[in-house]
């Protein structure tokens, strides 16, 4: 059903000059899901967004948004979006309350600003000017900015970059609260591991393509080739099997007891991913 | 597709009708009003400068003498200044402010938001309006404490004043907006607006009487509105017999109006040839 759908992209291309930075990607984003998308710099994951965002015209193929072309969309359609934009603006002379009361005056239904202050995490700041806070505190405006218009569909890019560990946790918490309200997310991400905690399916972008899609564990899981690796007569030997229980009973066998330097490794998120961009691991 | 199902499609949100441009428009310019008075740099550089300046040359130079019966240099350069407060608060202050907008992701973070893009324009426009009217209002009152300016003697006369930094205001506000394209970043902007206005006001007549400018440079002065604001402010401030001071021996209300219709015409067309809200890749 097409009202399931949040975001359909078909062959999307976009050149800037000889350079191809999309390249026919090929995504469907479900209503309600969190999805997460990967890859290096340069793979076209801003331009990508920023196509379904509604900021750049793409060159080819198809892309809609909450069941409109995002390149047409008027007013209505950006109501029913929120955009959390990479960089952190330095911020004006105004307090944070003040901010996102004015941006509540855009939107038709916009959240209370005092709740989303304290969604968050900015009571304490709330009659701060924002050039005053700390780039953690700013970025938390920039989120706040982007959902107190009560947006069916958030894009955030590149969330984190900059944060803590501690301050990454909160920000995880804050995402997971509106994946529970059914907002649906777009993430962009250099992190694996915040794919990992926050993303239901994910994909990785390479060259200006997606090069696989999939939930975080089957991207990094149980079905892909395991690695097992032993010290034998001949010296340390490594086998990559899709069936590694069967490997290390044969080699109990030959050895009739312990394996010496017995290990077998799944291959983690970060693996395949390195794999799949055509990095060395 | 399992997480897809899991959360829950968030309803539609019921139709509530987009707020209006009128209210949006204003919003704009309470806070741009707002962030102009709580900036430090504009209100000491753009608002307070061109008074501080008349109170240094009206100083200065006072002891000299104009070759006319009625006429002091304190009331030349009061009117000379007023117009040079009206281009400092439209395309001083746009000029810069705009391309650090710009810089800092501001206009793009509004340009993702349902607000229309009009509603920017009007409180730009407020905002420009304000510090226009509040900033002659200052220079007037310093020249009729300090150096004898006389308030326009009659209605004509006010409503000479009122049309002049009207359509002298609009055509370097739109030319301040178009500028700001010019500077690729927020630091580089206070340099590029300025050092051109600074030029402009040395050869426009209000750093120096405009008789007193070398023949070639008044013709090009001429081709800018800052001369004909000042011209036209002269006609406003001073007794009839100035207009012996000027190059035509007139003070020329009809092409003053003249050549600033066009420019707020060229002005309009230039802003909406090169107006951006993200800076380029």
């Amino acid at each position: 059903m097409a009202n399931d759908v949040a975001v359909r992209v078909e062959g999307l291309r976009k050149r800037y000059g000889d350079t191809s930075a999309v390249d026919g990607v090929e995504l469907e984003i479900g209503r309600g899901e969190v999805f997460a998308l990967l890859g290096p710099n340069g793979a076209g994951k801003t331009t990508t967004v920023e196509i379904l965002e509604g900021f750049r015209q793409r060159d080819g193929g198809v892309a809609e948004v909450l069941g409109e072309d995002p390149g047409r969309a008027g007013r209505a359609w950006r109501a029913r979006i929120g955009i959390v934009l990479q960089l952190a603006a330095a911020g004006p002379e105004l307090t944070v309350r003040e901010m996102i009361r004015h941006f509540a005056g855009f939107y038709p239904r916009p959240r209370d600003p005092d709740e989303v202050i304290a969604l968050v995490g900015l009571d304490e700041q709330a009659g701060k000017r924002i050039s005053a806070l700390s780039g953690g505190q700013a970025r938390r405006v920039d989120v706040a900015l982007g959902i107190v218009g009560r947006p069916e569909l958030l894009f955030l890019d590149e969330p984190t970059t900059g944060f803590d560990p501690g301050a990454r946790r909160q920000f995880w918490e804050l995402v997971r609260a509106l994946a529970a309200e059914g907002v649906t997310i777009l993430l962009t991400t250099h992190y694996l591991e915040e794919a990992e905690a926050l993303a239901g399916r994910l994909a990785v972008l390479a060259g200006g393509r997606v090069v696989a899609t999939g939930t975080p564990a089957a991207l990094g899981g149980t079905n892909r080739p395991s690695r097992v690796s032993w010290d034998s007569a001949d010296g340390h030997r490594t086998v990559q099997t899709p069936t590694p229980a069967r490997v290390v009973a044969d080699l109990a066998r030959q050895a009739g007891g312990e394996v010496p330097g017995l290990t077998v490794t799944r291959p983690t998120l970060e693996d395949t991913y390195l794999e799949l961009i055509g990095e060395p691991a | 597709m399992t997480t897809a199902t899991e959360a829950r499609p968030r309803a539609l949100p019921a139709t509530a009708p987009l707020p209006s441009l009128l209210t949006t428009g204003l919003g704009r310019g309470r806070i741009e009003l707002k962030t102009f008075f709580r900036e430090r740099e504009a209100v000491v550089f753009i608002f307070a400068l061109p008074a501080v300046l008349l109170l240094l040359l009206g100083s200065i130079f006072n002891s000299e003498h104009v070759n006319v019966p009625g006429v002091t240099t304190g009331q030349l350069y009061a009117a000379g200044m007023i117009a040079g407060g009206v281009m400092a608060t439209s395309f001083q202050y746009l000029g810069i402010s705009v391309a650090s907008e710009r810089d800092q992701g501001m206009l793009k973070r509004l340009y993702g938001t349902p607000l229309p893009p009009a509603a920017y324009f009007i409180g730009k426009i407020i905002q420009v309006f304000v510090c226009v009217i509040a900033e002659v209002a200052l220079l007037m009152v310093v020249g009729v404490a300090f150096y004898h300016l006389h308030l326009p003697s009659t209605p004509g006369k006010w409503l000479a004043l009122v049309w002049i930094c009207l359509l002298g205001g609009t055509a370097c506000a739109l030319l301040g907006l178009g500028a700001s394209s010019l500077a690729r970043s927020a630091r580089s902007a206070s340099p590029v607006i300025t050092l051109p206005f600074l030029v402009l006001e040395f050869i426009s007549g209000i750093f120096v009487p405009f008789s007193d400018v070398p023949r070639p440079l008044q013709d090009v002065a001429a081709i800018f509105p800052l001369k004909w604001i000042a011209q036209g402010l002269r006609s406003v401030f001073l007794p009839p017999q100035a207009a012996a001071l000027e190059p035509a021996h007139s003070f020329q209300t009809g092409r003053v109006a003249l050549v600033l219709v066009v420019w707020v015409a060229a002005g309009l067309i230039l802003c909406i040839r090169t107006f951006r809200w993200q800076t380029r890749r």
